[in-house]
């Protein structure tokens, strides 16, 4: 049966990672709902937050060849219920339909949504939410005329489990040891400027 | 882009490596520090201050010039499945960097451990369709274990050290390290220190003990365990622990191709060989054992053919180094994530000493009516045109299965790998996963050099032999002296085999026209032999090994032989036919 699972992938920062890290995905054929990465709170440690729609055993199976990837610290899967979960939605709306139509305060006060920016031709609203949620608004917004919209991937945290947290810890607890130090004397640093 | 030449400033003791370096050297020095005494490759634009550099190294390095890069990396994987070691095989950006892919994705199939380094354009030029420049790093992402592209010299060595690290830990598999020009030219000092830490790279895993008792609590209440072990054996170099086991547990054994000489041929309990053309024994009695015990090997379609139907009795332990192996096509009861050097004195310590003499009983006596209608006629054959069998037999008695036996792919690839008695581990090098046609030749010429002291045999089709033949000018011009046994039936055989058995006999794009080998190897100044006629045989393959350097033998065999038993695709493995 498939459902949506949340992969969490801790990395080193390096490049062609991405590349790297989506070929595991693309060999298996797995489509990615969403896909958000930044760095993470440990420095040179990047953050991938993807979301699948699939079988558990292909999550599994992603895990574990994302996992062999020799710059891949750490990666996991999550069912939805064990995950605090949110995306951005940005909707840029006609100026000239929201003087048409004076709801739009309470829309976005029911939909716990707030504007951004206003300018003569636009305005720009702000929801962040599960997908569901922005999706509601996005239907509610639609007579306002929306001239544009963007939605980011999903990040997520995972208040039901400890893994990622221990991840960060080792890699903590690393720190001082001096193979980690004599890793990171050598650690390949962006091209020179040459 | 930087023109001068690399300048070497040797302040301090001679030997000793020079403090400050060109990336080039920096190369050289990494390479010298490798222990990698022979290297292969191919020369262009973009690595040479890599091959300038080796000029002034080529008393401690020996560089194999082949024919072509894919010679040079096959040449590289035959290296290194003979010695154990690291192949290293350099090329030049461009063309040189996409004649490797093949001999990349081989080596990723079959974990061969390999360092492969290109030249890349000069750094201010990468992304400006530069000429000769491929996104090499992008092309070869999925056919590597790791790959990284060097821009500035001051990374190469410990890259290069990385890089090595990477190859030859945990599973081996091949890394590609592509070095921009003026990185090669630009002044760098060598490190002190080899890497054998990557935070994010955990290569031993360690095992679990508990799953392992677990293990071997299912082997004492099993009544027909089983054993099938593949290469992980020979990665792990454990073959010694392996045998104490299956001698002290009495159980069964049968290899993967790959697998094939890690317990030697004539051991009572080495059963056979496993999948599609494998022993009748083995693969029929997968469906009635009742505990499979997987050992260093990943259940490829070759061997499992239907996945569905396949050891549906049987409880499953399988243990593996890389942990992605474990669940991937059969689920395993106990998977365990570990190396077998060390895994296995543990189970072989908690189980029972034991003799399954019924169910051994029943192997043998499958062999028997394998023997009598596949094996027999194949290796004494009556009908009057040579057999792939009995020139491998012979080969196989006159060596006293003291050599090593290289393939190519097809039907002499199965014939070799049956036949064939091996007496001593990593004695078959053959491209199994990706099952490579031109792997033959250069990978025979890579083992020789990396054993010189033992007898190599390349046994290669005469189809697969044409797809690498210019490689017969490395060996040429080295003198190395390999054997090359061209069993020529005039067809692309195996595809043709499934032409007779799958496509009712339409022989589309098959049948060979061939060259007359003997005058190609000739022309190569390489001595050679052509035989038509049994009696012909034994003088012929006596020449061959007794000629003081390389040898080619051609034997015209029997067109449209079969290679049987066998499990058609998709087929269950109790389906393994006979005829
Ligand atoms: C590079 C490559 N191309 C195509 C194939 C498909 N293929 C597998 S076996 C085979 C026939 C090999 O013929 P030959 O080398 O004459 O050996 P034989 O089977 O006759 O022993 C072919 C074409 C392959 N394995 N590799």
């Amino acid at each position: 049966m498939k459902n949506p699972y949340t992969i969490v992938i801790l990395t080193e920062n390096h490049i062609g990672l991405l590349h790297r890290v989506v070929t595991v995905f693309t060999r298996l054929r797995l489509n990615i709902e969403s896909i958000a990465a930044s760095e993470s709170q440990f420095e040179g440690v990047h953050r991938y937050t993807l979301v699948i729609h699939e079988t558990e055993e292909n999550a599994q199976k992603v895990v574990k060849q994302l996992e062999k990837q020799i710059e891949v610290i750490k990666a996991s899967f999550f069912r939805e219920a064990e995950l605090i979960y949110r995306e951005i939605a940005l909707y840029k709306l006609s100026m000239a339909r929201v003087l048409e139509n004076e709801k739009i305060n309470s829309v976005l006060h029911q939909h716990d949504a707030r504007i951004l920016l206003i300018k003569n031709e636009f305005v720009i609203v702000e929801k962040t939410g599960t997908k569901i949620e922005t999706q509601a608004l996005y239907e509610a917004l639609e007579p306002y005329e929306i001239l544009e919209f963007v939605r980011s991937g999903r990040v997520a945290l995972t208040p039901a489990s400890d893994e990622i947290l221990e991840a960060f810890r080792h890699l903590q607890r690393q720190q001082d040891d001096p193979l980690v130090i004599e890793e990171k004397r050598y650690a390949c640093t962006a091209p020179s400027a040459n | 882009m930087t023109t001068q030449a690399a300048k070497i400033i040797y302040d301090e003791e001679p030997g000793s490596p020079p403090s400050k370096i060109s990336g080039a050297q920096a190369v050289m020095e990494a390479l010298v520090r490798e222990k990698a005494e022979i290297i292969f490759g191919y020369p262009g634009g973009a690595i040479m201050p890599v091959y300038d550099a080796l000029y002034s190294y080529q008393d401690r390095i020996t560089h194999v010039m082949t024919r072509h890069e894919q010679g040079a990396v096959h040449a590289a994987q035959g290296f290194a499945r003979a010695t154990g070691a690291v192949g290293v095989c350099i090329a030049t950006s461009g063309p040189g960097a996409t004649n490797l892919i093949t001999g990349l994705a081989d080596a990723y199939m079959d974990s061969t451990p390999l360092v492969c380094i290109t030249g890349q354009v000069a750094s201010p030029l990468l992304g400006t369709d530069a000429f000769q420049e491929t996104d090499i790093i992008g092309i070869s992402l999925p056919v590597t274990k790791w790959n990284y592209q060097v821009r500035c010299a001051d990374e190469i060595p410990h890259i290069l050290s990385k890089a090595f690290y990477i190859a030859r830990s945990g599973r081996p598999g091949p890394v590609l390290v592509d070095i921009a020009k003026d990185a090669q030219f630009a002044a760098t000092a060598p490190i002190d220190k080899s890497v054998a830490f990557i935070r994010s790279y955990q290569p031993k895993p360690d095992v679990n003990y508990d799953l392992l008792k677990e293990a071997a609590a299912l082997i004492n209440r099993s009544e027909r365990p089983f054993i099938l072990f593949g290469q992980g054996v020979i990665l792990g170099k454990a073959e010694t622990e392996f045998r104490r086991f299956v001698e002290k547990s009495g159980i069964p054994a049968a290899w993967t191709l790959l697998g094939a000489s890690a317990l030697d041929s004539d051991h009572p309990l080495n059963v056979g060989m496993l999948g599609m053309h494998g022993n009748y024994a083995p693969n029929l009695l997968t469906n009635a054992c009742d505990l499979l015990i997987a050992l260093g090997m990943r259940f490829d379609d070759r061997v499992t053919g239907d996945v569905k139907r396949y050891a549906q009795k049987a409880a499953v332990i399988h243990i593996d180094i890389d942990a992605s192996e474990l669940n991937k096509v059969v689920t395993a009861d106990v998977p365990i994530h570990g190396d077998l050097k060390q895994a296995l004195p543990e189970l072989t310590h908690w189980v029972e000493e034991g003799t399954h003499t019924e169910w051994v009983n029943r192997f043998a006596g499958l062999y028997q009516e394998e023997r009598v209608s596949v094996i027999d006629p194949e290796l004494f054959p009556s009908k009057p045109g040579l057999t792939m069998g009995e020139v491998v037999r012979r080969i196989s008695e006159r060596t006293n299965g003291d050599a090593i036996v290289v393939t190519d792919v097809g039907q002499h690839q199965m014939v070799a790998g049956r036949y064939f008695r091996f007496k001593e581990s990593k004695n078959l090098i053959t491209s199994g996963g990706l099952g490579t046609m031109g792997f033959g030749l250069p990978a025979g010429i890579g083992a020789k050099l990396g054993r010189p002291e033992k007898t190599v045999i390349t046994i290669i089709g005469d189809g697969g032999f044409q797809m690498t033949l210019q490689e017969l000018g490395t060996i040429l011009q080295t003198g190395v002296a390999l054997k090359i046994v061209i069993l020529n039936n005039n067809f692309l055989g195996m595809v043709r085999q499934w032409q007779e058995l799958f496509f009712e006999g339409r022989y589309s794009s098959t049948e060979m026209v061939n060259p007359d080998f003997v005058t190609i190897a000739t022309g190569y100044h390489i001595k050679a032999e052509k035989v038509t006629r049994r009696s012909q045989l034994d003088r012929a393959i006596d020449n061959l090994l007794e000629h003081d350097g390389p040898c080619l033998l051609e034997a015209v065999v029997e067109k449209e032989d079969n290679v049987f038993p066998m499990v058609p695709a998709g087929a269950s493995v109790s389906e393994v036919r006979l005829t």
